[in-house]
């Protein structure tokens, strides 16, 4: 999409320099890479389910495809703010052992998505906010974290393309998948707006170059979606938005319920390997 | 199993292998193929027997691909580790892949896939009995790679030569992806046992209750495995049911020891003179009483299947219906 | 429930070092579309290719075995077509 350039801000190259940093502006640093982190894990538990549930089997391949990427960018992530934080925890210290108020992610991802629909519609959500996050951050002060972006966006590129296919053909295919994906975006709709609250996130953190504004993504990718939604024949909408809070801890009741399946293993046996 | 070809004996008898008697000649070309350990391509003559066999050994490998996505899917949500999650979604995607090779496979033969799977949902076509256990524990997930990866491994490698073409091309794909499959569950075991006392008891409960139904995959024993005999002479098995299961038992018991765990057989024991390892009677009418349809998990895995199946309806009737609309499109 | 029958495609792929496009297996697709992606993600989950074609299954016309020998024989007596079949002086480079 876009190549990285040079920022104005000097990226943050050493440990020394974060160390250095005000202790509040790491915590924040954290918090913004676990928002993106939970995301994808969020995502790929949810994409999981689909594995021998598609539609047909070439789908059940491309879902998992879809599933594998997200869950890698989450480990990535997620090593990235336990490097961050400094307190020594690994990816899946953080996956596993924080609780559903310490999951960062916003609640378009945490429902449950069992209609094929609902999937695709969320997808194209994710993946049309991921792809234009993910071109920004390509210039994020935090190289790790630009690092991680570079490779992401071109994952997110084809879940795009391929929420984007199955959006228009159920869009425009018979009557009975024009009204299930029209009720299908009407239901992810409401959970579009949190994707561009800045309500929990540190100004500082943008000011530095390391994360990315979310206001600014809301025309770019609200227009992006409206032109597939569109050309598959849909309409825009028009329903007010949820209350946002996921990236402050405050989830839907699924949250707690996916990890409490998630995590149930992990938890049982404490300090084993596996 | 994957790949292999029974009945329960007082189950219904597949159609094709009619008695030798009343079968016609086998075209000339067909049996000069087979002689000279040549492939048979799927426009070649063939007896329609030969042709009718495969349709439902291949149809029934690519049911037990996908059936057995479900086991394993089972605890895709549940993985200890983000990296064993990873590694379970890689590994359930490529039996559906598996699958998707071998629907191709059949239909090279003038079947459609979509027919294949209908007479999977109304169940006049079986899959592997294996996929009809559950799957209760994490270590689960190491045994069946272990032991039932490793026994459709050592059925599978011989179709790589198996004497119809796309048949043996597929699996040629198969083995060499599933090469992965197979250590990923011995590494899960390895784990578990030299992890602590409860991950180990539970890797020991995993491979008590799957040795047996993965010695049982490779079918009945040789005198009651009526259908061998031709497809051994047609090339589509190079090894008896027992063969198999031996080199299976040779293989494996040298691994249990490496993995500190026990198989569940106290008459397992190597002879010096035979050169291999003898093991105790193998209890088949509970295969045969899975393969009827009573196992675990039959009622589970097939409700599970045709749901799918049929929850995708309106999707595949959308994609056929906007195809239709904009094929001009395309032509233009 | 009716299925409708999805149309079978025959999928191609280069490998990053291959000259070729090489037929690795088929798929069922509603579309073309569907068909390169259905393609991507059955068939290059392992790096097996930088490039795809999908190509209709009803589209290829085979040759049939019944004219294998009147094809494919007649060119095995055409030897001098191979540079094994001519004798070059011994010293002579580059030829």
């Amino acid at each position: 999409m876009s190549t990285p350039r040079p920022s104005s801000s000097p990226p943050l190259r050493s440990s020394d320099e974060q160390a250095r940093r005000d202790p509040a502006l790491t915590g924040s640093h954290v918090d913004y890479v676990l928002g993106l982190a939970d995301d994808a894990l969020v995502s790929a538990q949810r994409m999981g389910w689909w594995i021998s549930r598609a539609p047909q089997l070439e789908e059940d391949l491309a879902l998992a495809n879809i599933g594998l990427d997200l869950l890698g960018q989450a480990r990535s992530l997620l090593s990235h703010a336990g490097e961050i934080e400094g307190a020594g925890r690994d990816e899946d210290d953080l996956a596993y052992w924080r609780d559903e108020r310490d999951f960062r992610n916003v609640k378009l991802v945490e429902r449950p998505q069992e209609d094929f629909g609902v999937a695709m519609a969320r997808l194209l959500v994710l993946s049309t906010w991921q792809s234009e996050l993910y071109a920004a951050l390509q210039r994020s002060t935090d190289p790790t974290l630009a690092a991680i972006a570079a490779k992401a966006a071109k994952e997110v590129a084809y879940h795009h393309d391929h929420a984007r296919q199955w959006v228009l053909r159920l869009g425009d295919g018979t009557e009975e998948s024009h009204a299930r994906m029209q009720a299908a975006l009407d239901a992810e709709w409401p959970w579009v707006e949190e994707l561009f609250d800045e309500s929990h996130l540190d100004p500082a953190l943008v000011a530095d170059g390391v994360a990315v504004a979310p206001s600014s993504l809301r025309e770019p990718v609200l227009r992006r979606l409206e032109d597939v939604v569109r050309a598959a024949t849909l309409a825009v909408p028009d329903v007010p938005p949820r209350v946002p809070g996921g990236r402050a801890g405050l989830h839907t009741e699924h949250l707690g319920r996916m990890l409490a399946e998630m995590q149930h293993l992990t938890r049982s046996h404490p300090g084993a390997t596996w | 199993m994957y790949g292999n070809d029974f009945t329960a004996p007082d189950g219904p008898r597949p159609a094709p292998s009619a008695g030798p008697g009343d079968a016609p000649p086998e075209p000339a070309s067909f049996l000069a193929v087979l002689a000279e350990g040549g492939r048979v391509e799927p426009r070649d003559e063939m007896p329609e027997a030969y042709r009718r066999t495969l349709v439902r050994q291949i149809a029934q490998h690519a049911h037990s691909e996908i059936i057995g996505m479900q086991p394993e899917g089972n605890w895709i949500s549940r993985a200890p580790s983000l990296r064993r999650k990873g590694i379970l979604m890689a590994k359930v995607q490529d039996e559906a892949g598996h699958g998707l090779y071998l629907y191709a496979a059949a239909e090279t033969l003038g079947v459609d896939r979509a027919d294949l799977l209908d007479q999977l949902h109304d169940g006049r076509q079986k899959y592997s009995s294996i996929f009809n256990y559950p799957t209760l524990t994490w270590a689960d997930m190491g045994a069946i790679g272990w032991l039932v990866d490793g026994a459709a491994i050592v059925n599978q490698v011989p179709l790589c030569r198996c004497s119809f073409g796309p048949y043996a091309r597929a699996m040629v794909r198969v083995c060499k992806e599933e090469s992965f499959h197979q250590r990923q569950g011995f590494e899960i075991l390895h784990t578990l046992s030299h992890g602590t006392p409860a991950q180990k008891a539970m890797a020991q409960d995993a491979v008590d209750r799957y040795w047996w139904p993965s010695l049982m995959m490779f079918g009945p024993p040789d005198d009651d495995s009526p259908n061998s005999a031709k497809s051994m002479a047609w090339g589509i098995k190079r090894f008896s049911n027992d063969e198999l299961r031996q080199r299976f038992i040779d293989m494996t018991v040298p691994q249990a020891e490496v993995l500190g765990l026990t198989l569940p057989d106290p008459d397992l024991r190597w002879n010096e003179e035979r050169g291999h390892y003898d093991h105790g009677p193998i209890d088949f009418t509970e295969l045969f009483e899975v393969i009827k349809g009573n196992g675990p998990c039959n009622k589970e895995r097939m409700a599970h299947r045709v749901r799918a199946h049929e929850d995708g309806a309106w999707v595949r009737g959308a994609a056929a219906a906007y195809a239709a609309k904009h094929e001009q499109e395309h032509v233009a | 429930m009716s299925t409708p029958r999805e149309p079978l495609w025959e999928v191609f792929v280069r490998s990053r070092r291959g000259l070729n496009h090489v037929h690795v297996g088929s798929l069922h697709a509603p579309d073309a579309e569907m068909a390169l992606r259905n393609a991507r993600d059955v068939y290059t989950r392992r790096q097996e290719g930088v490039s795809l074609w999908v190509v209709p299954a009803a589209a290829i016309t085979a040759s049939s075995p019944e004219e294998r020998d009147a094809f494919f024989d007649p060119a095995a007596d055409k030897i001098y077509r191979h540079p094994t079949f001519y004798d070059v002086p011994e010293g002579v480079e580059h030829l």
